[in-house]
């Protein structure tokens, strides 16, 4: 089964390497902190599931704390809150002390907001309203990938040169956003933020990719694709063409550009032709920073946090990636499980809290129905029924109402019948929420028996979405609270 | 309906189970519907747990009634192969462009040449047609990529035609653009009640309409009852947690009054959301787009989900 689902998830896997052996990389490279890993072990916690492995706990605090973290990398599937989570551990760690900056890919307008600005741009603005007693500072800010794509051009070329590239149709259409540009700039960025060594953690939030981990694969496939042949067969008639790439396509150009010429259109080629050649003395600096990025990703300063949902598809990229990063030989610290339900009251089950429930509803029936009577108007009479010493025989209590502590019969009865309806609905919605952990149960356990060295925390789920600087403190502290939320 | 339906959503909404859900909604009365996905991830195969697609059309799920449904995953890079055999005859040559890095050029790093195969594939589905001149599939239905992104990789083809200004490229995407401009196309947006997936939601349909992309409706998605209102979660957590503890032994429910406790934090919990999700309604209304609506599968989406869901679809009017 788990064969089976791993082969179909994953097809990049596979040509990537990340053979069944993958898993076991992650081993040693899992304790983020020194000492995340003896004390996950023993603070695994009274109530370890029947059975199966428990996660050893991921402790974010003194990964946060560790002025040895230079980089945290926030990835895996859309929706499931890797920005959040990153502008979260961002305030946590900058009121704990440290300097730091967030790199968001593409926050939800709400999210900007949240830490007080409107326009994040592609510059580090500072966060207002960060409490921190050592010095702490937070910065954010938005990858704009094509200004990004644009600084580096204007950096690297003088203003003749810069001036042909930017206006490049090409250029402006690749630069603009198309599938890759973005992973290839999030990496130049972080690259940036690092040398400019400003700061001392950088917190990145990783595009939303049409696969997940692209922003790894972007920058070796820039590489390849630079060195390849094909580049070099692109640039050869522009080159004879002596003025860089202003020559039509020559009689004698090979067979391969001249199918493209005609898949693509002549003009199309040329533009890119032009663009090639502009850029060739661009490309070293390119394939140099793109290697530096990446081994900036394997070095042990970075920790890479693998977020997820307890959903079945969330689960399975989340195992992906930490394979694939198992595979690059890059440090995960461990995974942060968003949006799990607890409860309280785990010890009713769904059976019985449903089979009460029904219970009720049947003596309301008996009641002549008149549950609907509301339950609006009577939360008032309430302290008599607290007097009210029948609690146990079911059809005593549905027939006749209170009968000594109400003033008059028909609201006691009201409110006998709507702490009935009311009660009936808080079974309901338990039986309902017992149903949810159980599923959720079912896919963690699921990831832990796969990747059981991984270690987890997890979030409890919040009713509403997170607004200000209050609401990223409150998921910061659910980050770091240790498992088994019970909201 | 539209021949060709997309299915769009910020990530996390379940748009892959609305989009296979529709696809069987639609294979009513021995009708063929053709399931695409477009971004290599399997989540079809996932859903259905069958093995992971091909690039071909395969028949995995019949419909109640006799209806099927068959799915592709495409791959840009086996789709510009096909394309050059198609047009160019290009067997070896094909091999050797790839070789040279050119494939891998064209569909990952030249602007917009992905998306363009990616849609012209769904379009070629839409408009191919038996011997018998009938359509081969009554309805393709596309898992696309996700809201945020939807404008752009439905619109590469414009762009894409002015960048190529002639040749088979040029022609291609204005074809693709004139299918996915018109009525036979219609672009639905999963959102849940949630702040975010509605704004994002918002944002799409203004980008989609600004583009003039055919909106087709909001699905609302992962719906769940309302068991209890802010009202009575106030009632409750006023006096009632003594008289909650009774009839809660009244029916066997022992160890009351610690579960009262939790029980009304669960109820607090629901109610604010009951709370949230009628503002969103309420922005959702704003849109003006008709809507679809969903259960929540508290058993996860299953292929039983799957059915159920297509059912709900078909109540709400979907292939009728």
């Amino acid at each position: 089964m788990t064969k089976k689902a791993d082969a179909t998830t994953a097809p990049e896997a596979a040509t990537a390497g990340a053979g069944p052996d993958a898993g076991t990389g992650v081993g040693p490279d899992t304790a983020a902190g020194p000492d995340t890993a003896e004390e996950a072990g023993g603070a695994a916690g009274p109530d370890a599931v029947d059975g199966l492995d428990r996660a050893p706990l991921l402790e974010l605090d003194p990964l946060l704390d560790d002025r040895g973290t230079r980089i945290i990398v926030c990835c895996g599937a859309g929706g499931v809150g890797k920005t959040t989570t990153a502008a979260a551990l961002g305030v946590r760690a900058a009121e704990r002390g440290r300097r730091v900056v967030v790199l968001t890919i593409d926050p939800a307008r709400r999210l900007a907001q949240s830490m007080g600005i409107d326009s994040l741009d592609n510059t580090p603005r500072k966060v207002d309203g960060i409490k921190g007693s050592d010095g702490g500072e937070l910065h954010a800010m938005m990858l704009d990938m094509k200004r990004t794509f644009d600084e580096i051009v204007e950096a690297h070329a003088e203003p003749e040169r810069a001036r042909a590239i930017l206006e490049n149709p090409f250029y402006q259409s690749l630069s603009a956003g198309f599938a890759g540009t973005q992973e290839y700039m999030a990496m130049e960025k972080l690259g940036q933020l690092r040398a400019r060594d400003e700061w001392d953690l950088i917190v990145v939030d990783t595009p939303p990719s049409r696969s997940a981990l692209d922003f790894l694969d972007a920058p070796k496939r820039l590489g390849s694709f630079l060195d390849g042949k094909f580049i070099k067969l692109l640039m050869a008639p522009a080159k004879v063409g002596g003025r860089a790439g202003m020559k039509f396509l020559n009689v004698g150009m090979s067979m391969m550009t001249g199918t493209l010429g005609k898949l693509l259109g002549g003009q199309f080629l040329k533009d890119v032709q032009t663009f090639v050649a502009a850029m060739d003395t661009m490309f070293g600096g390119f394939r140099t920073r793109a290697d530096a990025t990446y081994k900036l990703l394997q070095a042990p300063g970075t920790a890479f946090l693998v977020v997820a949902t307890p959903e079945r598809d969330a689960l399975r990229e989340a195992a992906y990636f930490v394979e694939r990063l198992a595979a690059e030989r890059m440090p995960l610290a461990g995974l942060v499980l968003n949006r799990v339900h607890g409860s309280g009251a785990a010890r009713l089950s769904a059976e019985r809290a449903r089979a009460a429930a029904e219970n009720l509803d049947e003596g309301r029936i008996v009641d002549q129905g008149d549950g609907k009577a509301g339950l609006r108007g009577s939360p008032a009479t309430t302290p008599e029924l607290e007097t009210e010493p029948e609690p146990n025989d079911l059809a005593t209590a549905a027939a006749h109402p209170v009968p000594e502590a109400a003033p008059t019969a028909e609201p006691a009865q009201e409110t006998d019948v709507d702490v009935r309806h009311l009660t009936a609905g808080l079974l309901r919605l338990h039986a309902e929420r017992m149903r949810v952990l159980a599923r959720e149960q079912r896919t963690r356990d699921r990831f832990t028996a796969l990747h059981p060295e991984v270690a987890v925390t997890e979030v409890a789920a919040l009713p509403g979405d997170v607004h200000d600087l209050a609401g990223l403190r409150a998921i910061g502290d659910r980050l770091t609270a240790g498992r088994t939320p019970s909201a | 309906m539209s021949r060709l339906q997309v299915v769009s959503g910020k990530g996390g909404t379940g748009k892959t189970t609305v989009a296979a859900a529709l696809a069987l909604a639609l294979a009513t009365e021995g009708k063929r519907t053709l399931l695409v996905e477009v971004e290599g991830r399997q989540g079809i195969a996932q859903l259905f747990e069958t093995e992971a697609l091909p690039y071909e059309e395969r028949k995995i799920a019949v419909a109640p009634g006799g209806g099927e449904v068959y799915a592709l995953a495409i791959d840009a890079e086996r789709a510009l192969l096909d394309y050059l055999q198609m047009f160019y005859k290009l067997g070896g040559a094909g091999r050797a462009l790839k070789k040279l890095g050119a494939i891998d050029f064209a569909t990952t790093i030249a602007p917009g040449v992905r998306d363009v195969l990616l849609t012209g594939k769904a379009c070629e589905a839409v408009r191919r047609r038996e011997k018998d001149g009938r359509p081969t599939y009554d309805h393709v239905v596309m898992d696309a990529p996700p809201t945020g992104r939807i404008t752009r990789f439905l619109n590469v083809n414009d762009e894409v035609a002015g960048l190529a200004r002639i040749g088979p490229i040029h022609n291609q995407a204005q074809a693709v653009m004139r299918v996915l401009k018109s009525p036979e196309t219609a672009v639905h947006l999963v959102t849940l009640l949630e702040e975010m997936p509605v704004q994002e939601t918002a944002d799409g349909i203004a980008e989609l309409r600004a583009a003039d992309l055919p909106v087709g409706r909001v699905v609302v998605n992962m719906v769940r009852p309302h068991v209890l209102d802010e009202a009575a979660v106030r009632a409750a957590s006023g006096d009632h947690r003594d008289a909650i503890a009774r009839t809660l032994a009244s029916v066997g429910v022992t160890g009351g009054t610690r579960l009262v406790e939790p029980l009304l934090d669960q109820a607090t919990g629901h109610a604010r959301r009951v709370e949230l999700e009628r503002a969103q309604r309420a922005v959702l209304d704003g849109v003006g787009v008709p809507s679809y609506e969903l259960p929540f599968l508290g058993d996860g989406a299953d292929i039983a989900g799957l059915y159920r869901l297509a059912k709900e679809l078909r109540k709400q009017g979907v292939g009728a």
